[in-house]
């Protein structure tokens, strides 16, 4: 009775009443598309933070186990001097990587925009170093580091015999080794998209300025760079996001050393849950990226809503 | 004395010939109107005048001075942008700062004209918005706010209204007109909106194809256009095409046509006939405002002609008719009271003096 009912329904809807079956289908599909995807990042991002968030709290060691210990892996990894390494390194990277990447990248962009001949050869050098992969750049800057077939053994053959490059085998200057390999990565990244930017400032405008009499400098100072000021946030948001996950690059480049003066949230978090054990702590140096994550995404996200409300508040 | 003079000016892009060969001058105060279809050159011309592109051949005079190698700030001159090209992110006060702040004009000078133009235009309200905040309208004032706190020698306009709505659009065409009339400054004005340019322009010069079809004052434009191209792009129901034959009907000059019983016999004027210099095939244009119906406001040198209506589209102020000629249709225009039916045959009148006739073969006015 309700079988005959519903497909008696069902033909009825579809020849006149009410949405063809086609029409509904064709609502249904990109439900069926997006439900697995919003399945798995729900399950990956939502549900693991709140297993790892759980396992930091936890007395976890080699395996997870669910004892409750309160804030005390947390309390033990603050304590610990490799930690305060680690997240000295992060700063002193995503200053000086993210400043210099920005600068260098804006540099480059500026120069491209001058009409330069063979625009497209320039782009293409200056985006290659991001189609290499982290653990690619890293193994190949370390040869490049490497007293004995590096720079050092270039500029001595050249004749200068005394000259010595030792950043990555000097504690206290190797974090500078990553930082200058990080630099030459990502600044193409960063005039791509500082020169998709110049590009889209409208012609007119550009023409307006000329006319108004002002220089080429004043002209890019003052109407073409603060036009794409979101440009810069987008550039400096990627890029500090980058810097905050650095491993790959740590680990092929330096492994940490020499000693522990390389070490970085990413490459500790590593040797806490792999090597020694200690998958408590390890989450909780987790959280701890986790939330500096947040501290930059969650307000550029804030940022992004807001300035597109105000955008279409103005029509 | 001439405040833009333009001689053979040139443009190439590549291989393509945009320009070719233009010639131009305006006198000290007029206001000049280019007009023409989309793509027939005119921007590309404003802005060989400013100098944002370059000359190929030829050259643009203003003043006395010759300017091919000059940069457009030294030209003297000021542009409106049909974009309006607005700094996004300055003031509207800001936006009016730039220029003269980049020329290193004195900050009380800067201060009074910002005061002037803003009066002006009635936009001291709005001198400390951006213009994201500003309407479409508003946006217009300022883009022209920017170009008058200058005291340049030369206006250039680039299609400044249409990016607006119709009806705003009339009336900033009149804020336009009354504005150049207190400033009287030199004004190049590109519009590709014939009634804009009529309107406003004191000289029109007409393009196409990268060339100046006429380049004369409205009213000569409109009663007698060089050519076809003019007659059709100027006026809004465009002028009627018919093509005919000379012959003589009793010794007099007439042009015959194909009407919808056989051919039908136009009894030209005097002064048409005296300029035929033996043309035998003519395309006899009439606009729609010279065909009525026969008996109504009755003139001298009308011919009757009779023609089936197919279609009426009443404006309010006007009723505008198709009729059907041969295989050809024309337009009418009536006035509500006297308008034709869907379907009736009526006799038309042809104000035979505001007729224009055209070569075929060159479609040049005759
Ligand atoms: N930078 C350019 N490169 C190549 N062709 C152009 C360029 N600018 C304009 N053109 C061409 O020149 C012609 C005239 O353009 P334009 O002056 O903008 O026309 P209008 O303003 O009358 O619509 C068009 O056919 C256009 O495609
Ligand atoms: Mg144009």
């Amino acid at each position: 009775m309700s079988v005959s009912a519903s497909t008696s329904a069902a033909t009825y809807n579809s020849s006149s009443n009410g949405p063809p079956l086609r029409d509904r289908l064709a609502k249904l599909v990109p439900i069926f598309v997006l439900v697995p995807s919003i399945a798995a990042s729900f399950l990956y991002v939502f549900v693991f933070t709140g297993w790892t968030l759980y396992i930091s709290l936890s007395n976890s060691t080699l395996l997870p186990t669910y004892g409750f210990e309160g804030l005390e892996n947390y309390a033990s990894l603050w304590a610990n001097r490799r930690w305060g390494i680690a997240y000295t390194n992060l700063f002193v990277f995503s200053a000086f990587y993210v400043v210099c990447a920005m600068a260098i990248g804006l540099m480059l962009a500026l120069l491209i925009d001058q009409k330069i001949r063979a625009e497209s050869f320039w782009r293409t050098i200056f985006l290659y170093p991001l189609a290499v992969s982290f653990i690619v750049t890293g193994t190949v800057w370390s040869w490049l580091y490497n007293p004995t077939n590096g720079f050092e053994f270039l500029i001595r053959n050249l004749g200068w015999t005394d000259f010595t490059f030792a950043l990555t085998t000097d504690r206290k200057y190797a974090i500078y080794a990553i930082v200058i390999t990080g630099i030459w990565q990502s600044s193409g990244f960063a005039m791509a998209l500082f020169l998709a930017g110049l590009r889209s400032v409208d012609g007119d405008i550009v023409k307006a300025a000329q006319i108004d009499g002002a220089s080429t400098f004043r002209t890019y100072r003052k109407v073409i760079l603060p036009s794409i000021t979101p440009i810069f946030l987008a550039v400096a948001v990627v890029l500090l996001q980058f810097s905050i996950k650095t491993f790959d690059l740590a680990v092929a480049l330096t492994n940490s050393g020499p000693g522990i003066s390389t070490t970085f949230p990413a490459t500790y978090v590593y040797d806490l849950m792999f090597q020694r054990g200690q998958i408590g702590e390890g989450a909780a140096a987790s959280m701890m990226i986790l939330s500096a994550l947040a501290v930059v995404l969650i307000p550029y996200s804030i940022y992004l809503v807001w300035h597109r409300r105000r955008e279409a508040g103005h029509g | 004395m001439a405040s833009l003079t333009i001689r053979n000016i040139r443009k190439n892009f590549g291989a393509v010939e945009v320009l070719k060969g233009i010639d131009l001058e305006a006198r000290t105060g007029e206001f000049i109107a280019l007009v023409g279809p989309s793509g027939c050159g005119k921007s590309t011309l404003l802005a060989m005048i400013a100098g944002l592109e370059t000359i190929t051949s030829g050259e643009i005079y203003i003043g006395d001075r010759l300017v091919n190698a000059v940069a457009p700030k030294d030209r003297d001159i000021a542009m409106v942008f049909q974009s309006y090209a607005l700094y996004p992110t300055m003031t509207v006060r800001e936006n009016m700062e730039f220029g003269m702040q980049s020329r290193g004009v004195p900050k009380d000078e800067q201060k009074s004209a910002i005061a002037r133009v803003a009066a002006l235009l009635q936009i001291e309200a709005l001198l400390h918005r951006k213009p994201g905040q500003l309407s479409g309208g508003q946006r217009q004032r300022v883009a022209m706010g920017r170009a008058l706190v200058r005291d340049p020698l030369l206006f250039l306009f680039d299609e400044p209204l249409s990016n607006l709505d119709a009806k705003l659009r009339v009336d900033m065409r009149t804020e336009i007109k009354k504005l150049h009339h207190r400033v009287g400054k030199t004004t190049v004005y590109v519009t590709h909106d014939q009634i804009e340019a009529m309107t406003l322009a004191s000289r029109i010069a007409v393009m196409h194809q990268g060339e100046v079809q006429q380049f004369d004052e409205p009213q000569v434009i409109y009663d007698s256009p060089a050519n076809m191209f003019v007659a059709g792009f100027m006026g809004s129901p465009s002028m009627n095409f018919i093509p005919g034959e000379i012959v003589s009907d009793n010794g007099r000059t007439a042009v015959q046509v194909k009407g919808v019983d056989g051919p039908t016999i136009l009894p030209l004027t005097a002064s048409h006939a005296a300029r035929l210099n033996g043309s035998k095939q003519v395309i006899f244009g009439i606009r729609p405002e010279h065909v009525s119906r026969s008996g109504i406001g009755q003139k001298a040198d009308i011919a009757t002609i009779r023609a089936p209506v197919e279609v009426v589209e009443p404006t309010g102020a006007e009723t505008m008719a198709v009729m059907r000629l041969g295989d050809q249709e024309i337009t009418g225009r009536f006035d509500p009271d006297v308008a034709p039916v869907m379907g009736e045959t009526i006799t038309l009148g042809f104000d035979m003096s505001h007729a224009c006739l055209f070569d075929p073969a060159s479609r040049r006015l005759i």
